[in-house]
């Protein structure tokens, strides 16, 4: 155990490797976005129950208020991200395609938007609910794009150990440095948020797992650990995506797998995006909420690539404004990285939790969407890091026969997309797996 | 697929050198023919984009290519149309066929005329003439003259023990099928798609090295009565079968270990043929019993699911 993780060769099996185009952005620091005059905050943007809003239209709201608060346990509340008059709470479109309900902040020109006398919390005398609680009412989710409650993951089920905590700093999608970026300019707080977990949570071992094209971050991470004289490891994984998804990372530090339908949690794990630990540790330190994140805005079709922290629901269409617009050649817009990003048809839609990047691309690299038939080649099954068979199951699919899908294990796709990323003959095949999945989980909920 | 056509273009150049405007007169007819049914077969929306993945292109070459060089080219016509009918539209058309279609084309101009199938021409000779019965009348045999016959070298290995030169069989200098005579090129082809990575490199090398290691044994016990490895590997259509017929994606395994049971199973069964058998030559039986035995070795071989036992 001990001489696999001084060998930089820590990997998943199976995965893909896609061109990198991290040099656009990677050596750029974070900058601040401006405050723009609208914002748009979804009451819906992490997985569980939509928010329920604590604000009537015309209210005044104060940067870092809470606007929203969590509807149940699997749910956090929303602040504004900046100060203002609500102008509405109304449908707004969402980055997941859908008509969401949303709050409507008119941002106050003349404001300075500084947070005035906000100073940290006790935690060291906290007990656990009074954390668990608070995590919730910092808003804050899981930034690596899922969403998920962060003090939903925090709270250890009974009878259930933590002994490893790992910190997610692979970023293994194309194109994305926000991670990156985050590691090398707020390495202190990183360390300072895990150390802050781990006094609830208390792991035996904390690991923070880089991938080798990242030498820059695990540097500064190595020197802020011992400068805070933590123990915390720094694991140098191989290049390869999707080596963030959460069971590859286990696997690839701690040579265990997640049982099927089961969670991190059932082999003793706990894994934490490091965007994630720096807002806790932020929040804790000086009682910052998630009222902003960072956001690679990047692509070969974007005048001006750039790391942006940006208020949380900003609309993209100054983002893109404030990056330089986009070139002539731009064809397609992403949110999210380019293999499980989400293509947008209109630009209002704002920046989410869950957003880690802004993607604008050329013809070059968008896939044609001409479709052949299935020539059962095996690549995708070569490429599952699941080691599902996505040629059978696209197959199945296109019939409907989702009972049998469910048989070999659809469920467990977590939707990388590498499958479709080498598919021959063009075959949209995570998407019809995600199909799939709602149809399977409709069909259970109803009986 | 068009990597695969690529690839082919300097094995039919060969072919073309040895034995001349009949490997262009089949390569074409069989290519047509091939098309042709592929259009007429698909339907509706199908039709109009059925032959831009060039698969039936691919078939068709690979038919003509396995073929005598004066084979008449009438019956060559009526072989790529089966490839297409029998080979893979009856079961519901591309990805779903079982065998390789170009191989049921050959088989079934194997059952239909085995006289014309084995009769072989040499290599040399104008590069403007038609060979042996290429332009025999359509329901005739067309008539040989024995002086351009000569037997393959494999069937002077086993009816004759006699063995050939191996740096003809590696040229290609030899009688056989158009496409099979020059080795290297096949191996040069084959080494062009693995680096492309268009195909599956483990499926030749599989087949190749288990023929190998077979025929040494057989030629340690005695060397006389067997040919060396080396003839075996380089006679006949195994260079050809191995590196454009068994790689066909839609007819071989899934994973990476099935692909070394598939083609070890492929060289176990051209040995035993080549050596056991009534035939010379077992390379496209070979290929399709085991293209039958694929979703047998796919369900042996499939990977374990993450986080299950």
């Amino acid at each position: 155990m001990k001489e696999a993780m001084i060998s930089e060769r820590l990997t998943f099996h199976h995965g893909v490797h896609p061109e990198e185009f991290k040099d656009l952005t990677a050596h750029l620091p974070v900058e601040r976005m401006p405050f723009v005059d609208e914002y748009v905050v979804p009451l819906s943007q992490h997985a569980g129950a939509p928010s329920v809003p604590l604000v009537r239209a015309g209210q005044r709201v104060q940067r870092g208020e809470m606007i929203a608060r969590a509807a149940a346990f699997v749910s956090v509340a929303q602040h504004a991200p900046a100060t203002g008059t609500v102008s509405a709470i109304e449908l707004a479109e969402h980055p997941n395609g859908l008509l969401m309900d949303a709050i409507r902040i008119k941002a106050d020109p003349f404001s300075s938007q500084t947070m005035n006398g906000r100073k940290g919390l006790r935690w060291q005398d906290m007990d656990f609910k009074t954390f668990i609680e608070s995590v919730q009412a910092a808003g804050l989710v899981g930034l690596g794009g899922a969403g998920f409650p962060a003090h939903v993951k925090f709270s250890i089920p009974e009878g259930k150990t933590c002994r490893y905590l790992i910190a997610n700093g692979c970023e293994c999608e194309p194109f994305l440095t926000a991670d990156h970026r985050i590691m090398v300019e707020h390495a202190s707080e990183l360390v300072q948020g895990l150390t802050i977990l781990r006094h609830f949570v208390p792991a035996e071992k904390v690991f923070i797992g880089i991938e080798n094209n990242k030498l820059d971050a695990m540097e500064v991470l190595g020197r802020e650990i011992r400068r805070q004289n933590e123990d915390f490891e720094v694991v140098p994984l191989k290049v390869k995506y999707p080596q963030g998804a959460e069971k590859m990372l286990i696997k690839a530090v701690l040579k265990r797998e997640v049982p099927t339908g089961k969670l991190p949690i059932d082999v003793e794990t706990l894994v934490s995006n490091v965007g994630t630990l720096v807002a806790l540790a932020q929040y804790f330190t000086a009682s910052i909420p998630l009222i902003e994140r960072v956001v690679t805005v990047t692509g070969t079709a974007i005048r001006r690539p750039a790391n942006l922290i940006i208020p949380v629901g900003t609309p993209v269409k100054h983002v893109i404004e404030w990056c330089g617009g986009v070139t002539n050649e731009a064809v397609r817009i992403l949110l999210g990285g380019p293999m499980m990003g989400m293509a947008q048809k209109s630009l209002d839609v704002p920046i989410t939790k869950g957003i880690s990047g802004v993607l604008v691309l050329t013809h070059n690299e968008v896939r044609d969407l001409t479709t052949y038939k299935c020539i059962r080649c095996g690549r995708c099954v070569e490429v599952c890091p699941m080691y599902l068979n996505p040629s059978l199951m696209g197959l199945m699919a296109r019939k409907g026969m989702y009972d049998e899908m469910e048989q070999l294990h659809v469920l467990d796709c977590f939707e990388c997309a590498s499958c479709s990323f080498v598919c021959p003959s063009g075959i949209p095949l995570v998407q019809s797996f995600r199909v799939a999945k709602s149809m399977i989980r409709e069909r259970k909920a109803r009986t | 697929m068009f990597q695969v056509v690529f690839a082919l273009i300097p094995v039919i150049c060969a072919a073309f050198y040895f034995f001349g405007v009949s490997a262009i007169l089949l390569c074409v007819t069989a290519s047509v023919s091939c098309m042709a049914a592929e259009w007429l077969f698909s339907t509706g929306p199908e039709r109009h984009r059925s032959l831009k993945d060039g698969s039936a292109l691919i078939t068709g070459l690979l038919l003509a290519l396995s073929l005598p060089p004066g084979f008449p080219v009438w019956m060559t016509c009526l072989g790529g149309f089966a490839a297409i009918a029998i080979g893979k539209f009856i079961w519901g058309g591309l990805g779903q066929n079982i065998f390789n279609p170009a191989l049921v084309g050959r088989a079934f101009l194997q059952a239909a005329f085995p006289t014309a199938i084995t009769t072989w021409t040499r290599p040399g000779g104008g590069l403007l003439d038609a060979r042996g019965t290429n332009l025999a009348l359509p329901f005739f045999q067309g008539e040989t003259l024995d002086a351009v016959t000569s037997a393959t070298p494999l069937a002077r290995m086993k009816f004759q023990h006699e063995p050939t030169a191996l740096i003809d069989l590696m040229v290609g200098n030899t009688g056989g099928s158009l496409g099979e005579t020059c080795g290297i090129i096949i191996l040069l082809a084959g080494v062009y798609l693995a680096v492309r990575k268009i195909f599956n490199w483990h499926i030749p090398v599989s087949i190749l090295a288990t023929v190998v290691a077979l025929s040494s044994t057989f030629y340690w016990v005695d060397p006389l009565r067997y040919p060396s490895p080396l003839h075996m590997v380089f006679s006949g259509g195994l260079l050809l079968g191995a590196v454009f017929m068994a790689t066909d994606p839609v007819t071989s395994p899934f994973t990476i270990q099935g692909c070394w049971m598939f083609g070890a199973g492929i060289g176990v069964l051209v040995v035993l043929i080549r050596i056991f058998g009534g035939l010379p030559e077992g390379v496209m039986y070979a290929i399709l019993l085991m293209n039958a035995a694929t979703p047998l070795i796919n369900r042996v071989t499939r990977y374990r699911v993450y986080g299950t036992r």
